[in-house]
């Protein structure tokens, strides 16, 4: 074996060695972390968690039932108006490709895909609670949707995108309107994709406290009317987390355990709609 | 399909069910230990729900003018100039309810050293700007001469939010150290010389509890709860006093007290008094039609009572949890302009 | 009804109502854009537009107000943090793409994926309570203790060792951003046709070699998009940046220091501004925050079709 030979493998092998490295030193901290979250958190997630309201600071045997309820409540509201302007959003982007309303759609997607999700709470004050003349689960839920809807608009654009020309060729032959074919055929056939893109938006809004911190405000006691404050369990988490009472610590990483084991749940499904 | 009908429904019921009375409130961290007692227990006695959130006395003066809470709780009174443009803004007066006095704790978590420390006035304006910067420093060890003090850097911890602590600590500072005075002043918010930002009095007593080094202010009860070590202060008549349920008391010395009740309480020259006490206020608007929050005379009603059960039953809340109650004539006084609260020119408590 | 009606209309309803939602997204769109634009008008008015970018100061007691600090505390962060993270973030991408084998794959996959999409709080809860302490006594009070006997000038450069302030702030920001760079590096990598890969192989190649000269340059505009995109987010992350960094709104000068940055600042100080210009100061920082944005799309874009007209089809 000649020596540049020599020299490329051992740079190969070197290499190797290299990636593997940076692999770990991704994964490593990121085990870490999961392994924390879990062995904190377990311990916190007894059943006056689930079903109590929070205690006053200082006394213990509190939960966290208002946060949950208000965490299903607000991200709930926001998915349903994410998913429909996102989809739609997304039908014109690709089966509409020619509409005029593309270009400025598109930069406006693209945009908002990248901005601060505080930036959304602070125009959702200035838009719902403002006008409205309170906090509200609702202001929380409209922040939380400007958030997703460019993640379910790219998703739902990009499986259409996907669905082969046949089906669409088919289904106008066979004398289908053009918004029949959508709705009947094209659609359900993305419906998988759709559907991931979905939870993905919901497993970003679901973990979001920034946009809710003047927002929906937060709300010891337990609602499921939008219109009033609502707490949700990342904004409770953080108020937690940086309190100076143990107990609401412990409580925390309860918080942090429920939210991290429904968003594995939320990308699972994910994934396994893509599948389908 | 069928989920999301259900869900929906679930939904509406929501909304339609019958509310019970419901009271938004938001600001002062300082007394939110004792205002989380006093809601609970007025939830439990009579149903009415109060749902206070504790960011800060900036903030609640903020969502009061914004209108988006029925009441704010601050510890700095509003100044004159700021009475004015609530009047002007709103075309009623702003009333300031008394709740309980309260003291600011030195704080600090001094790895090694168990005794209570001994600070003055001046020397913790010079640790806040800055001048005085290890433990060690001869200003705070001829306070101290039989306590070891290590070489230790101080680490200031401040409030990041809009505080009525601060304003009680900063008026304390500006009032003890012309320097301090003149470089910063006092306020809710002031541009902090050194040091790092915690959010509430939360925030800072989670600071100092977990930073070896660390020195703050945070009301008492959150060093009490907390375990955390607070040092004595000096006041004006030379005596080193520690801040404690009878020192608060000591310090309200109220002779003329006035009818709006903005009093100060800092720098005290009682003997056995706290130079860094304070009262704490539930703001409200006189005429409460007028707060685009409170949305039926059954809410003002409900509001005025929760008050009047404050200043009279709720008082004895105040004590276990190391805030002093209202003395007799705060509490006169505040009759007086509870009285005085209207909803639609009816008065609402007879 | 006749049967031409029924497309007609339905073909125009559906279209309208589509168009109808998606005009919703722009105007949503734009309303962020205005709401900014005028609640930023009166801190603008008072200070100049250039004047409060440039400004150091930030006291409300005093009515004055700057964005350089937190302008300054975003960059800083954001950057070092994409710095750290780029390439572990690339190396497991790599990793998973090329050289892990077929069972690991997914599995390692979805673990990133996973960990990309933890909330930011939770990363804020672990920093905060778990990496701070040892960066504190590990790190921070030993370098501190050894220059203040060793290196006295290198004191203040320092700040105090406290574990809350810049340092942890960015080692928490590059962690969150690693699994993000890292899944969208992965998809790039991942759309490199095999063909590419078994003409080099056929060629001789080595697998290292493979990686480097043919798949990393195939998908260099997938990469950088995906580096852009884990910038951005760096840039707006604001629980776990607010819970670490200290919030002090000075210049981050020292290395260990406390600091602040856009997003956090409004975090803290939104619910509590008492005046007016607050007020307004507050909402031009935000105003600040969507510029940098803005920015970083547009040269992300810009980059990204000069990368893509540089590779000849597509």
């Amino acid at each position: 074996m000649n020596r540049t030979l020599r020299r490329r493998y051992l740079r190969d092998r070197v290499m190797v060695g290299l990636v593997g490295l940076g692999t770990a030193a991704v994964l490593v901290p990121l085990f870490f972390i999961l392994y924390y979250v879990l062995v904190q958190g377990i311990g916190a997630l007894d059943l006056a968690f689930f079903t109590r309201p929070p205690a006053p600071p200082g006394e213990t045997g509190g939960g966290m039932l208002p946060a949950i309820a208000g965490s299903l409540v607000v991200d709930t509201l926001a998915l349903l108006m994410a998913a429909v302007f996102g989809v739609a959003a997304g039908v014109l982007l690709a089966e509409y490709p020619d509409h005029p309303l593309n270009p400025p759609l598109r930069l406006v997607v693209d945009v908002m895909a990248g901005l601060p999700a505080i930036l959304m709470g602070l125009v959702a004050f200035a838009l719902v609670v403002r006008p409205m003349g309170h906090f509200s689960g609702l202001s929380g839920s409209v922040a939380l949707a400007l958030l997703m809807i460019p993640i379910v608009t790219r998703a739902t654009e990009g499986v259409l995108k996907l669905v082969p020309w046949e089906l669409t060729e088919a289904g106008l032959a066979l004398g289908l309107p053009r918004w029949r074919v959508i709705v009947n055929l094209v659609l359900p056939a993305a419906r998988g994709g759709i559907l991931t893109g979905l939870m993905l938006s919901l497993a970003r809004g679901a973990g979001e406290a920034a946009p809710l911190l003047f927002t929906a405000f937060g709300n010891p006691y337990l609602t499921a009317n939008p219109l009033e404050p609502m707490d949700t369990l990342p904004l409770k988490l953080y108020v937690y987390a940086i309190s100076p009472y143990p107990d609401w610590h412990r409580q925390a990483w309860g918080a942090a355990l429920l939210l991290a084991a429904a968003i594995m749940a939320a990308s699972y499904l994910a994934r396994r709609a893509f599948r389908r | 399909m069928r989920k999301g009908i259900l869900l929906l429904g679930f939904l509406l019921l929501g909304l339609a069910a019958a509310r019970p009375v419901q009271l938004n409130g938001a600001g002062a961290t300082f007394p939110y230990p004792l205002y989380a007692k006093y809601f609970a227990v007025y939830h439990q006695q009579t149903g009415v729900r109060v749902n206070y959130q504790s960011i800060g006395s900036g903030g609640g003066v903020r969502q009061l003018f914004a209108q988006t809470v029925h009441f704010g709780a601050s510890d700095a009174p509003l100044s004159d100039a700021k009475v004015a443009e609530f009047r002007k803004k709103f075309g009623t007066d702003p009333v300031h309810v008394p709740t309980a006095l309260g003291a600011v704790a030195v704080i600090y978590n001094l790895p090694g050293v168990s005794a209570p420390l001994k600070f003055t006035g001046p020397v913790l304006a010079d640790i806040f700007l800055g001048k005085v910067r290890t433990w060690n420093d001869p200003a705070l060890a001829r306070l101290n001469p039989d306590v070891p003090l290590p070489p230790l850097p101080i680490t200031v911890v401040h409030r990041s939010d809009g505080s009525g602590t601060t304003y009680i600590f900063t008026e304390y500072l500006s009032k003890v150290s012309p320097a301090w005075k003149q470089r910063v002043g006092f306020g809710k918010s002031v541009s902090w010389p050194t040091g790092l930002g915690g959010k509430g009095n939360e925030g800072v007593a989670g600071l100092v509890r977990q930073t070896p080094g660390a020195l703050g202010y945070a009301e008492l009860i959150y060093a009490l709860q907390n375990k955390i070590p607070f040092g004595s202060v000096r006041n004006r008549a030379g005596k080193f006093v520690a801040p404690s349920l009878e020192s608060v008391k000591a310090a309200a010395v109220l002779n003329d007290f006035p009818a709006d009740t903005r009093v100060s309480l800092t720098d005290t020259d009682a003997p056995g008094g706290y130079p860094i006490s304070s009262m704490t206020w539930i703001l409200v608007y006189r005429e409460m039609k007028q707060n685009h929050a409170v949305k039926s005379r059954e809410e003002a009603l409900a509001l005025a009572k929760l008050l009047w059960w404050v200043v009279h039953q709720g008082q004895v809340y105040n004590e276990p949890l190391h805030y002093a109650r209202l003395p007799e004539v705060a509490v006169r006084v505040t009759e007086k302009n509870l009285r005085s609260l209207t909803y639609g020119g009816e008065p609402l408590l007879r | 009804m006749p049967d031409w009606i029924y497309r007609r209309l339905g073909d125009r309803l559906f279209a309208a109502l589509v168009v109808f939602l998606a005009l919703g997204v722009v105007a949503a769109a734009l309303l962020v854009a205005l709401v900014l634009y005028q609640g930023s008008a009166l801190a603008f008015r008072t200070f100049g537009f250039f004047g409060f970018l440039t400004s150091q100061a930030w006291d409300a007691v005093r009515g004055q107000f700057g964005a350089w600090p937190p302008l300054a505390g975003t960059l800083i962060t954001a950057s070092a943090a994409l710095l750290l993270a780029f390439f572990p973030a690339l190396a497991a991408a790599i990793y998973v793409v090329e050289y892990a084998p077929r069972w690991l794959k997914e599995p390692v996959a979805y673990l990133i994926d996973l960990l990309a999409a933890l909330p930011s709080v939770v990363y804020g809860l672990w920093g905060l309570f778990v990496l701070v302490p040892p960066v504190r006594d590990g790190l921070e009070r030993p370098l501190f203790t050894w220059a203040a006997v060793h290196a006295p000038a290198l004191v203040p450069l320092l700040g105090p060792p406290t574990g809350i302030g810049l340092l942890s702030a960015t080692l928490v920001l590059a962690l969150m951003i690693v699994p993000y760079a890292s899944s969208l590096a992965r998809d790039a990598l991942a759309l490199v046709p095999q063909s590419q890969r078994e003409a080099m192989f056929a060629l001789g190649a080595t697998r290292w070699e493979v990686v480097r000269r043919v798949v990393i340059p195939y998908a260099r505009a997938g990469i950088f998009s995906g580096v852009v995109l884990a910038l951005a987010r760096a840039l707006g992350e604001t629980m776990a940046v607010t819970m670490l960094i200290g919030n002090a709104v000075n210049l981050p000068y020292t290395v260990f220091g406390p600091a602040a940055t856009m997003a956090s600042l409004i975090a803290n100080e939104f619910t509590e501004a008492d005046t007016d210009l607050h007020l307004s100061a507050l909402i031009a920082v935000g105003f600040v925050l969507l510029l940098l944005s803005l920015l970083t799309n547009l040269v992300a874009g810009w980059m990204l079709r000069r990368l893509a007209r540089g590779e000849g089809r597509r």
